[in-house]
């Protein structure tokens, strides 16, 4: 056997197709039927010295995808079966892997330290394998470098692998200390040097304590700023990467060194390889990214709090940071425009600038100002360009008054040297910078205009030129474009684009058939300057908007006349549809808002229809987004007769809410079912069995990104709202759900900033979902039927009440349920509402809030429930009245005690009485029982929900925001990634 | 072997966006469709919340078995819908914006029947002290008052409209600033005191949408008085507030408070007294849990006026006809106070449902055991065609009392004085049968 898998790890990688299918086959099959025997052989294969590099590293590999995955789900599944594998086997392979940290072979050893991370991830949450640390820092003290250097490469996987909570730490310290040691000058060896440099960047986040203790925190600064001056390019590197993740996890530590980082960054990005330079300059964009943050936080607060006090590094370090990025911008390379991922000093340089501009406002302008005038005329386009885009970085931050006087000079500048400048770099960078003028300087929030009526027109006639320019520059002027209509979004019923609209929407028009749109994205930002011209128009120009709408089928007609096309076509094909879809989404959104121009645009309904349907159907797996939006937009405006389309669309409906793995495609989707069930009303009840059936598998979903979930509750009030009592069969399956949900995120104690975010939104769908459900049943003879959930709702009202963390929207949407609770349950659950906390002190908080929204559902929720209360009260009043009635009968004129005598309320109030408590402790049963199992019954279906909520939390970069790995701490949402990026 | 790709501890990517807008269009296009869903959403269970329950606030109280004429049934815009809601358009299930959007004979039909109305107090009531509130009357025109959707309109008792004009109230001008969402509406109770050309407010029926309708008086007047002035409806009149609205003192009906009103000054001409039981929904309509009582005192009209303002010698009451001739109070049931025969139907050009003008003979009204027995009463002739309502049996009885044997000031102070050392016993025992 042994002899065997290391021919069949060295056939698995064979440049010989066939030869590689049938032993990956081979391992697969031996995977399949002994598992045991299979990580055993694995391990004992990277373990031994005899076997092939290249055999013993593929052995580590997979081994190590036996223990991770990135899918969520299929990560938990390994975990549980690496847990459940026997003891002694788990030992062996252990075994193995230790002893492989002392390999001679480099690819061993470092494959090794990567599985042994995986292990301990595992296993450490467990409190299993307690003696891992303790070996791996008796490796520390040997003396064969090789073996020290992949000892601390395991720390740091490791420290990369597990959270800090679950290592002691006096091991904590143990490890820093072995790690700090590594990377200290004296330690002669580069590789360990290394080695240890970049453990620390992984185990920075254990260091809390140590950072806290000033000695402690002296000895590791001092030693990672001796390491930035290492003659090993690599160690100053990493080193730098050190220091930048320190900026945003121990910013509030680091007054005492800030002086000293400052003179080694700025002598790094002045002389060091572009590597060390560009880490450098990270770093004070990190700082910046620290000091906004903080910054607005105190702007968003009056009482100026926030929980780590800013210390102006970037203030003080101006007069020197601000020259030192502007000599970066100077090092632009030839063809960087062209390159989509250059990244180079220059870039970050500018990058930095712009930061600090948004950091400290108008302080950076006098600093700025004398470097732009005197470059930007120099024969030089280096000096041009870089006086542009010192110019365009700072457009950000300092106020419109500081800048619109330079702005007004420089504007017609700026036109001119768009037309005339001979380097297209310098003119790439002019159109960006006019970008930016629109951006932040143009529009009605803006006092003073910078755009008139007298150079409007030049404006328009130099962006439509330069749109005909090679395509990187064409790109930034649809951009200036995108921006300058934006600026007119409020403009009123007359916009001064109206004269210009139709040559620039022809403009635009003729881009995205150019040969070369495809290059530097120039098809997408004319498309997407298409969009917001049309979304910024006014009713002047809407007859134009309806011409283009039959343009635009065309258009997405033509992309469904292909025939046989390579996967690349296909792709680009795709991405067009995508883009057509989205323009007439917009479309459809702007003329279906006004009466008239929506009573026009109707006559093209079904074609577009129809034209939606066959992009759904040339895509066989998968439904396309775009076209999905804009069916919702569509939706929206047709109303009920929308139900026409129902039958033809449902499938793909459907299938939108299958996807689980482009989760925006599914979320999305979810939208749409809700704006059908406005659209469509009771209509929709005949396609609902199968949308409940989906959404409910939805949300017991471990693999379905959990962003998706709280629309898919909102998405249920929608529905009950839409079919009424109808929702009658789905109560069933619908309340437990909530149920569960809503103990789950009734606490959030101890969760980060983004778990009490995501625990909002989950609660907001929640609440939305009990609101449509309680409005559905309204003036329903099955309102008792919801009498059952009242209690169990009340508490889940009160506990977030007394938890204090929802922010303002879920508190409207929780007053707004005690509401709907008290106007569809009325008299019946007066007692309970008055028994509650919300209705009494979370009531009045929202009564006196200066929310206004907060506020309107608070006053219709004390209406709502007096009327329920004192429903309760005139059963007796009536009593009360009667008699009143009949005393005077015994007077002069008594007719009225015959007149005036039954009603119904005595009956009513009857009702729910004790025999709907008893119903009620039963069907709670069954419905946590159903639960369970719908949920897939992993320990308990409560566990599983909560695994699901926090281990999602590391997949969520999905929103594209600038920058992925800024803050290792929170994990912030970045990355644009997207393919619009 | 991509498929195995090893991990290296290489230098972590740090490129950020570079002049690119830090949204993508595509991103723009969700987080405006969210937007757009969430308003959607939101308008669809305000509508939900407010419109639908005060619809059905309004269908409740019109119950009424069949009174004197079915109202036709209304086309309105909405009918084109049809298919969609049959069930939104039917007759007497308006609610106040579709009413608004009446016109002429319809409207006032419809708002006629919204006012609640009290009864006249012919005896005082129990738990008076304790269960009721009593304040003095503006005299003027008991009228509707409907802001929505930009102005205001007033309506008299009759339905017809007094004053078209805009106000502080909510949705009640065409000004910028209107919060909340356009569709809701207010509607008050109001009387119209021509002298000082002010609205004094009474009653609060809907505001902002919400409807008050099945609240108490107790929390009605208390949302009345917490709500009225925060609007600048209170403020003196503007170019966006045509008429100034007032607040009437509300006390409750113990020694003090009967004596401030009865005695007291207001700002407004005294036109008799109000009781409101504290418990009761605003119900449309006669309802004996709100009362009227008036003296020579409190009031410049005790005794009802003839069209030119002499008070006849003999009381005069309207009743109203029936097919079989019998002759009905207004109330619900109603009460029959004779009967005409059909040759003089006939002859007279009578209809069914016609409000015919009687004067009380010298016989009077008798009564057996608190029931009317018999009625002596003369036919005058046809009512004013601005009625659109016959007598109520309270009043005739109240009317016929002042003239006869008055339930005088001193009387209700005695029973406030007197009921608070009285047990309130069940009354039962004190039924005569």
């Amino acid at each position: 056997m042994a002899m065997e898998i290391t021919q069949v790890l060295l056939n698995a990688q064979s440049v010989d197709g066939n030869v590689r299918k049938h032993a990956e086959e081979s391992l697969k099959q031996f995977q399949e039927q002994n598992l045991p025997g299979f990580l055993l052989s694995l391990s004992g294969e990277l373990a031994s010295e005899e076997k092939p590099v290249d055999s013993r590293k593929l052995a580590g590999l997979i081994l190590k995808n036996a223990l991770d995955a990135k899918e969520q789900h299929r990560k938990f599944e390994l975990v549980q079966r690496w847990l459940s594998l026997d003891p002694n086997v788990k030992n062996q392979i252990k075994t193995c892997l230790l002893q492989t940290l002392s390999s001679t072979a480099p690819d061993a050893r470092s494959t090794a330290s990567q599985v042994i991370a995986k292990v301990a991830g595992i296993e450490l949450p467990q409190k299993q394998w307690p003696e891992l640390i303790g070996s791996l820092l008796s490796n520390i003290h040997q003396v064969p470098a090789h073996v020290k250097q992949a000892t601390l490469e395991t720390l740091g996987y490791m420290c990369e692998e597990v959270s800090p909570d679950v290592v002691d730490q006096d091991q904590v310290n143990k490890i820093l200390t072995a790690v700090v040691q590594g990377m200290n000058a004296s330690e002669a060896n580069n590789d360990v040097r290394l080695a240890a440099t970049r453990a620390l960047y992984n185990a920075l986040g254990f260091a809390q304590a140590n950072f806290s203790n000033d000695m402690e925190r002296d000895y590791i600064m001092r030693v990672v700023c001796e390491a930035t001056l290492s003659p090993e390019v690599k160690i100053r590197q990493a080193a730098f990467e050190c220091l930048v993740s320190i900026s945003s996890t121990y910013y509030e530590k680091l007054a005492p060194y800030i002086q000293d980082i400052f003179n080694i960054t700025a002598k790094a990005v002045k002389e060091d390889e572009e590597p060390v330079a560009l880490q450098a300059i990270e770093f004070w964009s990190s700082i910046c990214d620290e000091e906004i943050d903080i910054l607005e936080e105190y702007g968003g607060d009056f009482t100026g709090d926030s929980d780590i006090p800013c210390f102006y590094f970037i203030k003080q370090a101006l007069p020197a940071l601000v020259p030192m990025l502007l000599e970066t911008l100077l090092k632009q390379e030839e063809d960087q425009d062209q390159d989509e991922g250059a990244w180079n000093i220059a870039m970050a340089g500018g990058t930095c600038l712009g930061l600090v501009a948004r950091t400290v406002g108008d302080d950076i302008v006098p600093l700025v100002m004398p470097f732009i005038e005197e470059n930007i005329t120099k024969p030089d386009w280096r000096q041009r360009e870089a006086a542009t885009y010192a110019f365009g970085s700072i457009l950000e931050g300092p106020s419109p008054d500081k800048l619109t006087p330079t702005v007004n000079v420089a504007l017609n500048f700026m036109l001119s040297a768009l037309t005339k400048d001979p380097n297209n770099h310098v003119k790439d960078t002019t159109a960006w910078t006019l970008g930016r003028i629109f951006e932040f300087l143009h529009g009605s929030t803006v006092e003073t205009q910078i755009i008139t009526h007298a150079n409007c027109q030049q404006i328009i006639t130099v962006l439509l030129q330069s749109m005909k320019d090679v395509p990187n520059v064409a790109e930034k002027a649809c951009g200036a474009l995108y921006f300058l209509a934006q600026g007119y979004e409020d403009v009123g019923s007359s916009s001064p684009l109206t004269p210009f609209f139709q040559e620039i929407v022809q403009s635009l028009l003729t881009v995205t058939h150019r040969d070369d749109a495809g290059e530097s994205r120039l098809r997408t930002a004319a498309y997407e300057t298409l969009n917001e011209v049309v979304r910024c128009s006014t009713d002047e120009t809407a007859p134009m908007v309806l011409q283009l709408v039959p343009v635009i089928m065309m258009e997405l007609h033509q992309t469904l006349e292909g025939q046989k096309l390579s996967s690349d076509e296909r792709e680009k094909q795709n991405e067009l549809q995508g883009l057509l879809c989205g323009c007439l989404q917009v479309i459809i959104q702007k003329l279906g808002s006004s009466e008239p121009t929506k009573y026009v645009f109707m006559q093209y309904a079904d074609q577009i229809m129809s034209l939606f349907l066959r992009v759904f159907a040339c895509r066989s797996a998968t439904v396309h987004e775009e076209a999905m939006l804009a069916i919702g937009a569509l939706a929206y405006a047709t109303g009920p007769d929308f139900a026409k389309y129902m039958q033809e669309f449902y499938k793909y409906l459907e299938m939108g809410l299958q996807n689980f793995e482009e989760y925006q495609v599914c979320a999305v989707t979810v939208g749409v079912v809700g704006d059908i069930c406005r659209a469509l009303e009771d209509k929709i009840l005949p396609y609902c069995d199968g949308i409940m059936t989906q959404l409910l598998k939805d949300l017991s979903s471990n693999q379905l990104h959990r962003s998706v979930k709280p629309p898919i509750f909102s998405c249920f009030g929608d529905i009950a709202l839409a079919i009424g009592e109808n929702f009658e069969k789905y109560l069933m399956y619908a309340m437990p759900m909530l149920q569960s949900a809503a103990e789950l995120s009734a606490h959030t104690s101890g969760a980060d900033d983004e778990m009490t975010e995501y625990t909002n939104l989950l609660r907001n769908g929640i609440l939305e979902a009990y609101s449509g459900i309680f409005q559905g049943f309204k003036n329903s003879p099955k309102t008792q039927l919801l009498m059952p959930y009242a209690p169990h709702i009340l508490q889940f009202l009160d506990s977030i009440y007394m938890e204090k963390d929802m922010d303002d929207v879920v508190m409207k949407t929780a007053i707004g349920v005690l509401g709907d609770l008290a106007d569809t349950l009325g008299s019946n659950a007066g007692s309970l509402i008055q028994q509650s906390l919300s209705s009494k002190d979370f009531l009045n908080e929202c009564l006196s809030s200066d929310d206004h929204l907060i506020k309107e559902s608070a006053e219709w929720a004390k209406l709502a429930i007096s009327r329920a209360i004192s429903t309760t009260e005139v059963i007796s009043l009536q009593v009360v009245a009667n008699s009143c009635i009949s005393t005077m009968g015994s007077g002069t004129f008594g007719f009225w005690s015959e007149e005036v005598g039954s009603d119904g309320f005595a009956e009513t109030g009857e009702e729910c009485g004790i025999n709907q408590g008893v119903t009620n402790c039963d069907d709670m049963k069954v419905h946590k029982r159903i639960l369970s199992v719908t949920l897939g019954g992993n320990g308990g279906s409560g566990m599983t929900w909560r695994k699901l909520l926090v281990s999602d939390a590391e997949l969520d970069y999905d929103y594209p925001g600038p920058n992925p790995k800024h803050d290792p701490r929170k994990g912030k949402p970045g990355g644009n990634s997207g393919k619009n990026a | 072997m991509k498929k195995y790709i090893s991990k290296k501890m290489a230098p972590h990517d740090l490129r950020r966006p570079f002049k690119r807008p830090t949204i993508s269009d595509q991103q723009r296009r969700r987080e405006l469709t969210l937007l757009r869903q969430n308003q959607s959403r939101r308008d669809a269970q305000n509508h939900a919340r407010f419109l639908a329950s005060s619809v059905l606030a309004l269908h409740d109280q019109s119950q009424s078995p069949e009174p004197i004429s079915e109202p036709p049934i209304v086309e309105l815009e909405l009918a084109t819908q049809d298919d969609s809601k049959p069930e939104t358009v039917q007759h007497g299930e308006l609610d106040v914006l579709q009413a608004s959007k009446l016109g002429g004979a319809e409207a006032r039909k419809w708002f006629a029947k919204q006012l609640m109305l009290p009864e006249w107090m012919i005896d005082v009531p129990d738990r008076f002290n304790q269960d009721w509130y009593v304040f003095s009357r503006p005299a003027g025109k008991r009228c509707f008052v409907v802001s929505s959707n930009g102005t205001t309109v007033s309506r008299l008792r009759n339905g017809s409209i007094l004053h078209y004009f805009p106000s502080a109230l909510p949705n009640g001008a065409r000004t910028k600033d209107n919060s909340g969402s356009a569709l809701s509406y207010s509607i008050l109770d109001c009387i119209f005191h021509e002298s000082d050309q002010t609205y004094y407010v009474i009653d609060m029926v809907c505001w902002r949408g919400y409807t008050l309708y099945d609240c108490t008086a107790e929390f009605r007047f208390f949302w009345l008085n917490s709500k009225l002035a925060e609007t600048g409806a209170c403020d003196s009149p503007s170019h966006y507030h045509k008429y100034r609205f007032s607040l009437v003192p509300v006390y409750n009906c113990e020694e003090t408070g009967l004596l401030t009103v009865y005695r007291g000054a207001t700002p407004y001409v005294k036109d008799g007294l109000l009781f409101y039981n504290k418990h009761a929904h605003y119900q449309t309509g006669n309802t004996p849990l709100t009362l009227a009582w008036k003296d020579e005192n409190c009031s410049q009209y005790v005794i009802d006026t003839d069209s030119n303002g002499q008070i006849p010698s003999q009381q005069q009451v309207v009743l109203e006809l029936q097919d079989d001739g019998k002759l009905i109070t207004s109330d619900d049931p109603p009460v029959v106070f004779g009967c005409l025969d059909s040759d003089f139907i006939v002859k007279s050009g009578l209809r069914s449902g016609n409000l015919l003008r009687f004067a009380v003979s010298d016989g009077g009204l008798s009564f057996v055991d608190g029931k009317l027995e018999k009625a002596d009463i003369q036919y005058l002739g046809k009512s004013n065609r601005a009625r659109a309502f016959a007598d109520s049996y309270s009043k005739v009885i109240f009317q016929y009392m002042v003239r006869h044997s008055p339930l005088r000031f001193e009387d209700l102070l005695a029973t406030v004085s007197s009921s608070t050392t009285e047990a309130n016993e069940p009354s039962d025992v004190d039924m005569p049968g």
